[in-house]
Formats: structure tokens, sequence, C-alpha cells
């Protein structure tokens, strides 16, 4: 039996929470708790590093596959798999998760132990997200998921944290409970087809569904993830939690928990019900560019960071959604990109802000001014992150924006005008931002004296600058793998489209099933 | 299907052990300490025994007792009900110089009743059974007789339940003047022959049955007496309560509507579809707005019950299991969390407001976990029982076809979630206004906490097993 690397992956960060427990609750042992919870987040970035390379890239096929019976009587199994699509998003929780703690590492000054087994637990259930292939298990770590996010949002947070964390909750869960029910549905499906319940996703691929409920059931799946992406007009949680949430909270929320819409979108939603997709797609489309001229537009009059870089996501993560709508397969190679350069870019933008406010309590831009000449390095940093964000050639966030408007271009050239004007809308108010806070005279005697960045921030901001440079100049290196599962997804889905009789083979291939060990 | 006397040994058991506490009460000096709990213990694992060995045999005594597997995993589910709450009560007995002696006697006597209803198929029989449960359990909820609180709680249930308990025996009367018997098999195969066009008196009959059975699974609108009950019950017996009676009373309603009243299915679905989602519906919205931690439950309760209609109408192979598995895991997950109520008790109060919880996991973070852990279970979060068993319900309907119910339960379980986090937010994120004194938690009630909490996640984790014998259950009858 090979070594099972991705259940190891899923129960490492809930080993290192159970060490945890056995560290003393008082903040005496705060420093060691923080210790053991950077090595072992560590250790699962390591873990998710030699996970790449040991996948084969030229492969479309879900790889380093473990299945055992779960729930025998209704077709529930433990079954996950990695491929293309989902590599990397494991590679970035591993990589951001590590930075998390050590971005937060003076900010949290109480319930220190609790908050590693938090953030361990979150970790966890974020990789089981991405390796499930079973839509139940799939269920269960999306729900299980809030658990902790709540308690971090809501122990940790800023003044509205348990307004903030109650919203988050209630939003996510009200979306993902109707999921659930066409999860149900989908396995009741299966068995009049196939004489057996089942939740096993690659034979859910396979099964035929009547136009009519395809349109609800995608309807349900779209609505779940629509709210976690957010989709414009399902938003409105995201400023709250992102602003109240602290900065481990933040970069992880927008680092990775955000992806989970896009990444459920273009592995469940979409090849589940393809005729219903076509239909919904230009809709989903619409939604998107509306978010993203509407997020820009927000992000530009707030006189918040935080809040400036939360509606930031809503609009970046618009151009993701409107890639995967276009289904060709530049649009979803670059939304899949653009999941990663999101999460590198709008991270890095967390960390900064959280920098910036470990050292004044605040995260007005008003207060601020003039940093240029108080800490060099430090604004050096945030430039490079904000053109990151901004999309410059060169660094990661243009591959991926280019990607999608191509796609989106070949599929409805409208639309894409008027979300390439989000491209610019981006640089107004990055830079505007960034020119306030940077730029100009000091002019508050407080930001006088800011000591520029510590060993500690090093070690967090040059990962980032490293990512989102490499990213930037070698994409082949992350978009070569990606391209072999893309390719598969968007033939399957465009052959189902056009054939609404369904051409049963080449599709149910997928899995070399080593059955039930 | 063999007959003896083997089928009444369970609940024998339990009436022997009861008796025997009755007895050693007499004999107790005043003052003096005696393990009568201990009696009530060996009458419970007793009656384990004798259900693990009558497993499988389908025994039925004197035709109306039918030791069946359905029969005999409600008697499970009852076992592990009275066990935790013997366990419970520990505290509340010592610190409030309750008798303990009538105490333990009556929750046993109670449990034997429970188990009779489990088991019985015979109208009368079921009577019988549902008045020696409620009798013991409105004298349970007055025990503190020095409580006004308590006495108007037991008086407006027995009032309530007196009522309903004329309803159902009326409805039994009517049901014996059509078929002429009050065994269910031969109402079943009666009303088969004359299903095609039900008589007013047969609906009647229906109906009288029906208000009996909501009023004691406090089903909206028959639901009016459960907040003030469970309010002012000691907790422990609240927790015995909102899930032994509820389970007995499931079980019974169960086989009657699904055995004998099946072929009038067409007449009584839409009362009960009705029912189900105005249970879900008022036991949810309502309990959003309460701020005492036990009304909270209690509210929470009634949903609950709303859930297990939900089953119990979907009536499929997957809705009967359902009925059963959602029974345990809500039976575990509430007696947990009225556990922790109850160990937060004190002399000087009931500490039960939502406020008295703010900064519990500064003082006491292991119970505030256990206690976050029960309410997310009743809110449905995997990977806990709660969760599971919530999935097995809305299985059954989506697969009988009744979306509808399933959506209002998906989202009336949103709503809930609100009020469990209320709860939740006060433990964790809300400072306490004054340095609480906790009492220490005694060890038998805390050992029964954590076997709760172990059970919580085993049947969330690992349900197969539990699931199967549920399965096991319902293919014997029906």
């Amino acid at each position: 039996m090979p070594f099972p690397i991705l259940t190891s992956l899923v129960a490492l960060p809930i080993a290192g929470a159970l060490l945890l427990m056995l560290v003393g609750r008082d903040e005496q042992q705060a420093p060691l708790a923080r210790r053991i919870a950077l090595v072992v987040s560590l250790l699962v970035f390591a873990e998710t590093l030699l996970l790449w390379s040991r996948f084969n890239g030229a492969s479309a096929d879900f790889q380093f596959v473990e299945r055992y019976e779960w729930i025998p009587a209704f077709g529930i199994s433990y079954f996950v798999g990695v491929d293309g699509i989902s590599l990397f998003l494991l590679v970035l929780t591993g990589f951001l998760t590590p930075l998390a703690f050590l971005g937060s590492w003076e900010s949290v000054h109480h319930k220190t132990r609790a908050f590693c087994i938090v953030v361990l637990l979150l970790e966890s259930a974020m990789i089981g997200v991405f390796v499930s292939l079973d839509l139940f298990l799939f269920y269960v770590f999306w729900d299980a998921m809030l658990i902790p996010m709540y308690f971090l949002i809501g122990i940790w947070g800023y003044d509205r944290r348990i307004y903030a964390a109650v919203k988050f909750i209630l939003y996510t869960m009200a979306g993902s409970v109707l999921m659930l029910l066409a999860i149900l549905t989908l396995a009741y499906l299966q068995k009049e087809a196939g004489g057996a319940y089942s939740f096993d996703l690659v034979k859910l691929y396979d099964l035929d569904i009547a136009p009519n409920l395809q349109l609800w059931l995608f309807a349900a799946f779209a609505l779940a993830f629509a709210i976690k992406v957010p989709l414009f007009p399902f938003h409105t949680w995201l400023p709250d939690a992102h602003v109240e949430a602290p900065t481990a909270g933040s970069v992880i929320l927008a680092g990775v928990l955000l992806k989970m819409g896009t990444y459920g979108l273009i592995r469940f939603a979409f090849p589940l019900f393809p005729q219903a997709a076509a239909f919904f797609a230009p809709a989903l489309a619409v939604l998107a560019v509306v978010g993203i001229i509407y997020g820009a537009l927000v992000a530009m009059v707030q006189p918040d960071m935080k809040k400036l870089v939360a509606y930031s996501s809503v609009s970046h993560l618009g151009f993701v959604v409107l890639g995967i709508a276009a289904m060709n397969v530049q649009g979803v190679q670059g939304a899949v990109y653009q999941m990663l350069n999101h999460g590198i870019s709008t991270g890095g933008l967390f960390l900064i802000v959280g920098m910036l406010s470990d050292r004044r309590h605040t995260r007005l831009i008003s207060e601020y001014g003039g940093l240029k000449k108080v800490t060099p390095r430090l604004v050096a940093a945030f430039l490079i992150i904000t053109l990151s964000s901004i999309g410059l050639p060169g660094l990661n966030g243009f591959v991926g924006e280019f990607l999608i408007l191509l796609g989106a271009f070949r599929w409805d050239p409208t639309l894409t005008a008027f979300a390439a004007s989000g491209v610019i809308l981006s640089a107004t108010y990055m830079l505007w931002m960034f020119q306030r806070v940077n730029y100009g005279a000091v002019e508050n005697e407080k930001n006088a004296r800011l000591p520029d960045l510590q060993p500690r921030e090093w070690a967090v901001i040059v990962p980032i600058i490293a990512a989102a440079i490499l990213m930037g100049v070698l994409p082949n290196l992350f978009l070569r793998p990606i391209e072999p599962a893309v390719d598969r997804l968007v033939n399957q889905i465009q052959q189902e489209q056009r054939s609404p009789t369904r051409v049963q083979a080449g599709i149910g291939s997928r899995v070399q099933d080593p059955g039930p060990r | 299907m063999t007959s003896s006397l083997n089928a009444i040994v369970p609940m024998a058991c339990v009436t022997a052990a009861a008796i025997a506490a009755m007895v050693a009460e007499a004999f107790r000096d005043p003052g003096e300490r005696m393990p009568i709990a201990g009696l009530g213990v060996v009458g419970l694992v007793g009656a384990a025994i004798a259900t693990v060995l009558l497993w499988n045999h389908d025994t039925s005594s004197f035709g109306v007792v039918v030791a069946d597997n359905f029969g005999l995993f409600v008697t499970g589910i009852l076992i592990v009900v009275g066990l935790l709450s013997l366990a419970f009560s520990g505290p509340a007995i010592e610190r409030e110089r309750l008798p303990g002696g009538e105490y333990y006697a009556l929750m046993l006597f109670a449990v034997a009743g429970m188990m009779l209803m489990a088991t019985a198929t015979d109208l009368v029989v079921i009577f019988l059974a549902l008045e020696v449960l409620s009798l013991a359990v409105y004298v349970l909820t007055g025990i503190r007789r020095d409580s006004p609180a308590s006495t108007e709680a037991a008086l407006k249930y027995f009032l309530l339940g007196a009522f309903s308990s004329a309803f159902f025996l009326y409805g039994i009367a009517l049901t014996y003047g059509l078929a002429g018997s009050t065994r269910l098999d031969r109402i079943g195969s009666l009303m088969a022959a004359q299903s095609l066009t039900p008589t007013p008196m047969q609906l009647l009959a229906l109906g009288f049955l029906l208000v009996g059975f909501a009023f004691k699974v406090s089903a909206v609108p028959f639901h009016m007496w459960t907040p003030d009950a469970y309010e002012g019950a000691p907790s422990a017996v609240t927790g015995f309560m909102s899930t032994g009676v509820k389970a007995a009373a499931f079980a019974a309603f169960v086989r009657v509507f699904l055995a004998a009243f099946d072929p009038l299915r067409h007449e009584w679905w839409i009362v009960l579809w009705v029912v189900a989602a105005a249970t879900m519906i008022v036991g949810t919205v309502v309990g959003v707005a309460q701020t005492n931690v036990k009304r909270m439950l209690a509210y929470s309760s009634i949903a609950h019950g709303g859930y297990l209609l939900v089953a119990l109408l979907s009536a499929n192979d997957v809705g009967k299991g359902a009925v059963l598995f959602y029974l345990l895991a809500y039976a575990v997950t509430n007696l947990g969390a009225f556990g922790v109520i109850a160990v937060l008790e004190s002399a000087e109060g009931a500490n039960d407001n939502v406020r008295d919880y703010a900064g519990l996991w500064e003082a006491h973070p292991a119970l505030a976990g256990l206690m976050t852990l029960f309410l997310l279970s009743l809110g449905g979060f995997p990977p806990l029982a709660g969760f599971i068993a919530k999935w097995y319900v809305f299985s059954a309907a989506v697969k009988a076809g009744y979306t509808g119910l399933a959506i209002i339960g998906v989202l009336t379980s949103v709503v809930s979630v609100f009020f469990y986090l209320r709860i939740v937010v006060m433990m964790y994120m809300t400072p306490a206004d004054s340095p609480p004194r906790l009492p220490s938690v005694p060890r038998v009630a805390g050992l029964a906490l954590v076997v709760s909490a172990i059970l919580v996640f085993y049947l969330g984790i690992l349900p197969t097993r539990v699931l199967d014998w549920a399965a096991a259950s319902i293919s014997t009858i029906f």
C-alpha cells in the first residue's frame, strides 16, 4: 500500500492540535504553543511540496487516490484524490498557514494556545475540502470548516467581531444547507439509475439528469458557492468578516476560504450539471462583471485599508467567476491561476495591513502618510504586493487576468470589455491607497518613529514576494500541471452541452479505482 | 414469533429496581446516605443485558407486548437516557435535599412505562404505558415542592397532559367501536379493508389519537406546555423528559400510524405535513427570542420533534430508520446539554439565563467545550451525531418526495444555529459580569458528560454500526 499522503495531510494539523492540548493553558506557555503550531504548519507545507514534486503533471487523472468504505449502506466512502485543479490550492493552503501564524505572532495576546489549535483545525478542514471526491465527505469538511473560522473571528477579532462571526456562519450555512439537499437528490438519482446510492463524484459525473431538475440542483450548488466566493449580491458578509477578523483570519479567509467557492463551481457545479451550467453561465458572468466593477468602485471610497482590500477581493474574484463561466481552456486555466494569485497577493496585503496596524493600532488610511521615509523596506514590500495585486506584467496577477480575459473574450466580447475596465479601476484604488499611506510628508507625529521590518516580518514577506515573482516569471511551472485536468474538464462539459443524450464512453474512466481496501 | 414472558424482562428489571428503591427509601434513616441510584444502575444494566439477548428473537408476551428489534432499539435508547439521567440527578438531590428514594423510584417507573410504550402493540396497553410514564414525570417535574416555579410547571403539565390523555382515550374508544379490537394488527387489516371511503368515525378516531400523540411529542400547536414544564423542572428531569418521553411517544406514534393507520395515510399525511412544518418553524423562530437557556432548549426540542415528524411522515425504509437514529442522536446530545446545565445549577440560583454563561470558557473550559459540542451537534454540524441524524432525516424526506419539508427543515436548522450560537458567544466571547463561583463538577456527572461527548463523536464519525442496527430494526415490523 502506498503512503497515504492525502490522509496524512488532513490528519497532520489535527495531530498538531491534539499535541497543543498537552501544552498548558496559561499565557506563560504561549511561545511554546506558537512554535509547535508553526512547526506543524511548516511540516504540512513541506508535505504539500512533496505532493507537488511527486505529482504527474502530464496526467489529467485524479492522483494519490485513497478510497475506503465509510457508510456502505448509503454508498458513502472516504474518497480523496488530487488533480491539477486542486494540487496548487493545497500548496497554497500549506503556504499561507505558516505565514498566518508568523503574521499574528505578536498581535494575538490572549488565548494563544486556543488560537493555534483553531487555526490548525481550520487548515485540516480546508485541505479536506480540496481533496474530497465524495460529495458527502466534501460537505462534511465544508461545514466543519465554519466552526473554527467562527471562533477565529469571534474570539480574536476586533470590536464588532461577534456580529461579523455570526453573520459569517449564518450566511454560509444558509447557502450550504440547500446544497446538502441537492447532494441527497443526486444520491437518489444515482440509486434509481444505478441501483445503489453513491456520493462518488466520479460516478455522479456520469449520471444523466433531466435538464429541468438540473436547473434546480445547479441553483442550489451555485448559491452555496456564490455566497462563499462571494459573488455580487451575496458579498455583504465578506467586508464584515474581513474587517473584524484578526490578521491570520483575514489571510486564511481571503487566501483560501474564498477559493472554495470558485473551486466548487469548477469541480462540482459545472461538470455535474453541464446543461444547467450553460443556461446559468451568462447570468453568473453578468453578476461577476457587476461584482468586478462594483467591488472596485466601493473599494475606492473605503477609509479603512482592510475594508478596501476586502472589497478588492470581491472585484478580483469576479474575474475568476468570469473565467469559469466562459468554460473554455484559457478561461478556466486563468481562473485556477488567478485563484492562486489572489491568495498570494491579497494574503500579502492583509499581512502588510496587519503589520501597519500592529504598529499604529489603526487601519484608517487617513492616519498614515509619508511612511516611505520612515519605513522604506516595509513600503518597498508593500509596493511589490500592491503591483502584484493590480496585475503588473512580470508579477503573478498579470498572467491570470490576461488568461481570463482572453478566454472570456472568445466567449462574450462585450462583457469582457466591461470586465477589463476593472483592471484599470483596481490600479486606481490600489495605487491611490498606496500613495496616501506612503507618500507625502509625515503629518501625524505618531508615524514619525515607526520601526521598519523586523526579522520575523522579513520571514513573512519574503516568501510572499518570492512567490509573486516566481508565478509571474515562470507561469508554466504552474500552468502545465493545471492544463491536462482543465482540458479534460472543459471537453467533458462542452461535449455534454452539445449532446443532450449523453455519450457514455470516455468520461467514466477518470480514476483507476484501487477498489476498497 | 414465540410467546413467552421474555419480552417484558427489560421493563421488569427496571420496575424491580424502582420497587427496591422505594423499599430502601422506607428503611432509610433521615440523613443516612444510601446508594439508591446504584439500584437503578443495576436495574438498567439488567435491562440492557436482556435487550441484547432478546435482539433478533421477535418474542411476544400476552400478544400485546412485542420485543421486536424496533422496540428493542428504542428500549436501548431509553436505557442510555435512564443511565445518563441518573448520573446527572445526583448533585441536585444532594444540594436541594430532594427525597432520593422517591426521585429515583419515579424516574425508574417512568423508564419502565416508556419501555412498555415502545413495545406495546395494543392501544390499551399503549395508554397504560402512557399513564405510567406521564404520572411519574408529572411528579418529577414538581419534586421541588418549595419552589413555586416547579409546582406551577407540574400543575400546567398535569392539567394539559390529563386533557390530552382524555383525547387519546376517546380516540381509542372510537377505534374500538370501529374495529372491535384494540390490537394494532387487527385495526390495520380492518382499516385496509375499508380504506377506500373512510367514514367520519374513522377520521374522528384518527384525529383524537393524533392530538394525543402530538401533545406528548410537543408538536405545534400542542406544544404550549413544553417551555414552562422544561423551565420549571430540575434540569436533570428536563433532560430526562425531553429525551425519554419523546423517544417513547415517537415509538408508539410510529407503530400506531405506520402499522394500524397506514391504510388511511391518504387522509393524515397532509395534516402531519402541516404539523411538522409548523413545529419546525415555531420551534426555531420562537427559540430565537428566548433568554433563558432551558426555555431555549425547550423550543429547540420542539423543533427537533418537527424533524422527527418529517422522518415519520416520509415512512419509507429510510424514514423509519431515521426516526430511530435521530432519537438516539438527539437523546445523547440533548441529555449532555442538560447535564451541563444541571452541573451549573447552584444553591443560590439556577444560573440558567443566557447571561449566566458569560465567560464560562475562562472559568471552566472543559464545561464550556462540552456545552459547545452538544450545541453544535444539536445545530447539525459535522462531524457530530446531530449532523448524521439530520442528514438521515432529510434523505428520507427527499426520497419520499417531501422536498418542501426538507427545505423548511434545512432552513430552520440554520435559524436554530443562530440561537445555539448565542450561548457559544456568551461562553467564549463575552466576559463574565462578576467573577463566577462555580461548583466543582461531581465525578459521576462529569463522567456521564464525557460519555455523552464520546457518543456524540462516535455517532457522528462512525455511524455505520448503529445505522445498520436501525435498519435491521425496521425490517422486523411493518
